[in-house]
């Protein structure tokens, strides 16, 4: 009766109910705020507020909701790497498309 | 067992315990790293159109804005509550799952449901008024009040992204419907526990990452320059 497993100390992390209703009303109070805010001029800061909201939700459902926080190490950097491809997806395209007016055709 | 090279590893397997796991702790892991790498194919996925939006809305700022007012703020955000709301209740899903209470994941599981239900007809709702008011791209009446007929062409990008984009979303949505559908039928012969509950985690990440997707599509189509209008 040889049992090589060793008994990994796996903590389960219970949240409580207290935790996700915060969260919920942080969520909700967020969406609230993102829609009165488009209605007031803020010129070219007003992508920049909506999306530092719609950031700010993001890492809240995936910290609290998607239990990013209680993740292994691995699942983080495949969060984040994730990310990262994405960002090289829309930051490389845009060095083209924000340039192009700017920047004269060589040979034109 | 008939492999007695495999009595030391795991006496008898379970669905919490596989063979090929060496820990229950294990094979969470693996299945929760397995759909974040799916997960992270579906942001893929949906930034290519985040890039088409980007592009276009760098080059036609003005449009998007008029275009984007046309839609129903209102709605949008009240469905966006409506989304936050069922994501609530999946993590609550979970939660039972981890607790091992086997009629609480029932009902928080229908009541996922019933709030993604409402979602999506709020969705429907809003997509015939755009049919009512001729902003549907391709259509030869399309014609958005305020552009001049330059524009038309210019406006008629915006109701195409904002179509693909709400349309690919919604249909997550329904994928997500029909499995959470699947969860309630399992959960109700009894198979969750406390040991057991990888479909509920695993659907849950799937259901929170398409609230993720919309939190930002909302902001997107619905909320640009709103001042303008006023």
């Amino acid at each position: 009766m040889s049992d090589h497993r060793q008994e990994e100390h796996h903590e389960q992390h219970i949240d409580t109910v207290g935790t996700y209703v915060g969260v919920l009303v942080a969520l909700l109070f967020l969406t609230g705020l993102t829609t009165a805010v488009a209605y007031v001029d803020l010129g070219a800061f007003s992508t920049v507020v909506a999306l530092a909201i719609a950031v700010t939700k993001m890492l809240l459902v995936a910290l609290f909701f998607m239990h990013v926080r209680h993740s292994t190490r691995l699942t983080k950097l495949v969060v984040v790497g994730g990310l990262m491809w994405l960002m090289i997806l829309l930051l490389l395209t845009m060095t083209d498309f924000v340039t192009r007016g700017r920047i004269g055709v060589p040979g034109k | 067992m008939a492999d007695h090279s495999l009595t030391n590893h795991a006496q008898t397997e379970s669905l919490a315990l596989r063979v090929q796991f060496d820990t229950a702790a294990q094979q969470k892991d693996a299945s929760q790293l397995g759909m974040w790498i799916f997960l992270i194919t579906e942001i893929m996925f949906f930034g290519g159109m985040f890039a088409a939006y980007t592009v276009y809305r760098n080059w036609y700022p003005e449009v998007f804005a008029i275009a984007s007012s046309s839609l129903n703020a209102v709605l949008g955000a009240i469905n966006t509550g409506v989304l936050l709301l069922s994501s609530f209740t999946m993590v609550m899903a979970v939660r039972a799952g981890q607790l091992g209470q086997q009629k609480m994941i029932i009902i928080f599981l229908i009541l996922t449901l019933l709030f993604g239900g409402v979602f999506l007809g709020v969705k429907a709702i809003e997509w015939k008024e755009k049919f009512d008011e001729h902003h549907i791209p391709g259509q030869a009446a399309f014609h958005l009040e305020g552009l001049k007929d330059y524009d038309q062409g210019h406006a008629q990008l915006f109701f195409s992204l904002y179509f693909a984009m709400t349309g690919l979303h919604a249909l997550h949505m329904v994928i997500g419907v029909g499995i959470i559908l699947t969860l309630i039928m399992q959960a109700k012969k009894g198979i969750y526990s406390a040991d057991y509950y990888t479909p509920v985690d695993v659907a849950g990440l799937y259901w929170h990452f398409v609230d993720v997707i919309w939190i930002f599509l909302f902001p997107l189509l619905y909320l640009i320059d709103r001042h303008l209008g006023k």
